[in-house]
């Protein structure tokens, strides 16, 4: 037992720090999804439900927002997912920096203990998951373990970035070139290019609030010459970028997941990698603006960024053009984790498609900080990117426990959230457009039309929570009665599933692969022909 | 070379020729904008372009997960690799035709938010300030009113705003509208209650504990009613100070 604990927290190997980053990111998924329950509980009528004190509620938010981005998402794709994916697909034994990436992990769970800690220490933070001021200084609740939560999630996230794009420039196995790159691998190097840019931003401008706050600067103070504003502008700086750090992993594996079960090559994989991926790198630091349409930045600026807002279509439709297309001529098969991938488009079209009005300045007006805002954001981040993080699990899951999952059980987990999380976020749009009721209330007694809404809003809340008990059984179950999984499961043709499952302890394969002349990770149907 | 400078002057006056188009036509009309009715126009149409969007992705996609279902097991897909040419139509036409959707979208946003920004003529300006948490209205003859916002009807109202404390958003789901008020700054925004009637107020930009019940109201009253009210008022005031 002492061996098998210390062999985990003394480990370098990718995969253990990969299962690591899981296990820690599903805590911060579980604790931070008791908060929305409670939230969901206490809007299901209007007036005060289970608490009485809004400071409650705004807690419980702060938990919510700040550990599902930054404990849940965040790690579970760019920790868990990375880790255990990329040296596998690229044909390495390890990452190029190993220490360093244990280094990264706790970390991440160091700064999983400090947001912990909000429920210790006696004013806890009610900041919002974006910490803005003068409302961060001014508040009697504990701004610092804010700061450096995010500090200590962010020096994670430099150190994983440095290691990921050193690790898939430098160390592919001989004969892998840039273009037999899986889709999965590509996003990740995007992402973690705007990690690398754009963290330390962020870094700069919670750092900002905590000297403001306790040291007694000025930044964000106008009666001393500071400025209110930029702040917001340096958040959203980086927290724009931060979405596609969510959102290109995300597509990323859900573009693994499609191509292994339809058995098919990736639709225009050039289009999909230089125009979508790079499209979206270069875009997504030119778009900050839609997050301050409504606090008073200059007309040219708003109207500016409404246009490159609006051209995120352009890259992200030609993903979606390559995506949809992986199925012309597949052959499709609706196990777990392709029922996942799939849905992840249908959610993505809804999410997506509903930025483009929020994109629109004018639009903005009225719905920016509704709730039509919250459904259009958990569709297309918080829903997509969940759907994808537990597809990405069910398809690894043979991978990393050599056994397989109860498939019935799967398609209940999935089916039960699917239907879930429509519940909860589509009737969220309606109420945002028809009635107005703003984000962030702990009560909303001058929207009575809304009610009727968010009684129908938390039931679905409840079945999200049944579907997730169902699928954590289903992981757990399996693990231990699951019937053994050979090494390629699914019948992919990507290099993870040439090594035995689970593969071996360091190095993965017994020698380096060898790449054939002509080889891809997506070369399907050479067989039939 | 003397060609190309036409060409680029006679492109580059098209396009300020546009952009000219887009512009309000401040001066010429006599008529006040209603941004509300254009909100709810322009977000009818773009509801429409989306929708349609995404009934032809959805089709696409149920039919190909119908139409390649796995028959065997042991069964393959049997897409070709790309010739260039195709994969070059497969990028450049999507991309044009998204670039066009959004440039035109863009277009129409931009119409609308010229008419949100134009503060009509003789727009009624009333001072607000905002903290934590009530909405502190100023009058121009010096009346204060403090989370209630008595108006005539019919005429244009103009708010500048700012804030005490922290941030606020003064936001009027009835006239679409909403603007941050800020310590430090000063924004605005302006509605056109045209008949008399009750708006709700509410503030949207988080604030702390009460920040949910940040509440007022607008109240449009016929105008006679509100000039009768607006001059007690004002006599109420001098009284006050007077005995002060």
């Amino acid at each position: 037992m002492m061996y098998v604990l210390k062999d985990w927290i003394f480990t370098t190997d990718h995969k253990k720090i990969g299962l690591l980053y899981l296990i820690g990111s599903l805590a911060a998924f579980a604790l931070a999804g008791c908060m929305a329950l409670l939230m969901r509980a206490e809007l299901s009528a209007i007036g005060p439900t289970i608490t009485t004190n809004p400071n409650d509620y705004n807690v419980w938010l702060y938990f919510h927002g700040a550990a599902m981005i930054l404990g849940f998402q965040i790690p579970a794709l760019t920790g868990f997912l990375a880790n255990y994916l990329i040296p596998l697909q690229i044909g390495a034994r390890d990452v190029a920096f190993p220490r360093v990436n244990a280094l990264s992990v706790w970390l991440f769970y160091m700064g999983i203990i400090l947001a912990l800690m909000t429920f210790v220490v006696p004013n806890p933070p009610d900041v919002m998951w974006t910490g803005y001021p003068p409302y961060s200084v001014l508040t009697p609740g504990n701004t610092a373990l804010y700061t450096f939560t995010v500090l200590l999630l962010g020096f994670a996230s430099i150190l994983g970035g440095v290691n990921f794009l050193t690790t898939i420039t430098f160390m592919r196995a001989p004969g892998i070139g840039w273009n037999q790159l899986n889709v999965f691998t590509w996003c990740i190097y995007g992402a973690f290019i705007l990690q690398l840019i754009f963290v330390p931003v962020l870094g700069t401008a919670v750092t900002m609030i905590m000297l403001d706050k306790y040291v007694g600067t000025h930044f964000f103070d106008p009666s001393a010459g500071g400025d209110v504003l930029i702040y917001q502008n340096l958040f959203w700086f980086y927290s724009h970028p931060a979405v596609y750090v969510i959102f290109l992993p995300f597509i990323g594996i859900v573009f693994d997941i499609v191509a292994t079960f339809a058995r098919n090559r990736i639709f225009n994989y050039k289009a999909a990698i230089y125009g979508g991926i790079g499209g979206i790198v270069l875009l997504a630091g030119e778009v900050w603006i839609h997050h301050l349409y409504v606090t008073g930045m200059p007309d040219w600026i708003r109207v500016g960024q409404m246009i490159t807002t609006l051209m995120i279509s352009v890259p992200v439709g030609l993903l979606f053009i390559s995506l949809v297309g992986t199925l012309y001529k597949g052959s499709i098969s609706f196990k777990t984790p392709m029922l996942y991938g799939l849905s992840v488009i249908f959610l993505m079209l809804i999410g997506g498609l509903t930025g483009i009005p929020l994109a629109i300045v004018s639009l903005d007006l009225h719905v920016s900080d509704t709730y039509f805002i919250i459904g259009h954001f958990h569709y297309v981040m918080a829903v997509a990117g969940t759907f994808s993080i537990f597809g990405g699990v069910y398809y690894l899951y043979p991978k990393f426990t050599g056994r397989m999952f109860n498939e019935t059980m799967g398609k209940i987990g999935f089916w039960l959230s699917f239907i879930g999380v429509n519940t909860v976020f589509f009737p969220m749009m309606i109420v945002g457009v028809t009635t107005g009721m703003p984000r962030r209330y702990w009560d909303y007694a001058q929207f009575p039309a809304a009610e009727s809404y968010h009684v129908v809003m938390t039931a679905g809340a409840a079945i999200i929570a049944v579907g997730f008990i169902v699928i954590l059984i289903n992981w757990i179950h399996g693990m231990f009665r699951g019937e053994k999984a050979g090494s390629n499961p699914w019948g992919s043709r990507s290099l993870e599933w040439t090594t035995t499952s689970p593969p071996l302890a360091h190095g993965n394969w017994e020698a380096v692969p060898t790449i054939e002349e002509g080889w891809g990770p997506y070369e399907y149907g050479t067989r039939k022909a | 070379m003397h060609k190309l400078g036409m060409k680029g002057l006679s492109l580059t006056s098209s396009l300020m020729g546009l952009i000219a188009g887009l512009m309000p036509a401040i001066g010429y009309a006599n008529e006040i904008a209603d941004p509300v009715k254009g909100f709810d126009d322009l977000w009818y149409e773009v509801m429409v372009d989306i929708t349609i969007i995404g009934a032809i992705f959805a089709f696409i996609l149920v039919y190909f997960m119908f139409k390649y279902r796995r028959r065997s097991s042991d069964d393959e897909g049997s897409q070709k690799p790309m010739t260039v040419l195709s994969a070059i139509g497969w990028s450049v036409i999507p991309v044009f035709l998204f670039i066009a959707d959004d440039l035109y979208m863009a277009a129409k946003g931009w119409e609308l938010y010229n008419d949100y920004r134009s503060v009509p003529e003789n727009s009624m300006e009333i001072k607000l300030e905002s903290a934590m948490w009530s909405w502190d209205y100023t009058y121009p003859n010096g009346v204060k009113t403090y989370n209630e916002l008595r108006v005539p009807a019919g005429t244009p109202i103009v708010l500048r705003m700012t804030s005490r404390d922290t941030l606020h958003s003064h936001y009027i789901p009835d006239f679409r509208i909403k603007e941050d008020s800020m310590p430090g700054r000063v924004t605005y925004l302006w509605f056109h209650p045209k008949e008399p009637g009750e708006h709700v107020v509410t503030c949207a930009e988080y604030c702390g504990l009460l920040h949910s019940r940040m509440a007022g109201k607008i109240i449009a009253m016929p105008e006679d009613e509100f000039t009768a009210w607006y001059k007690a008022e004002a006599e109420n005031l001098e009284q006050n100070l007077a005995s002060n």
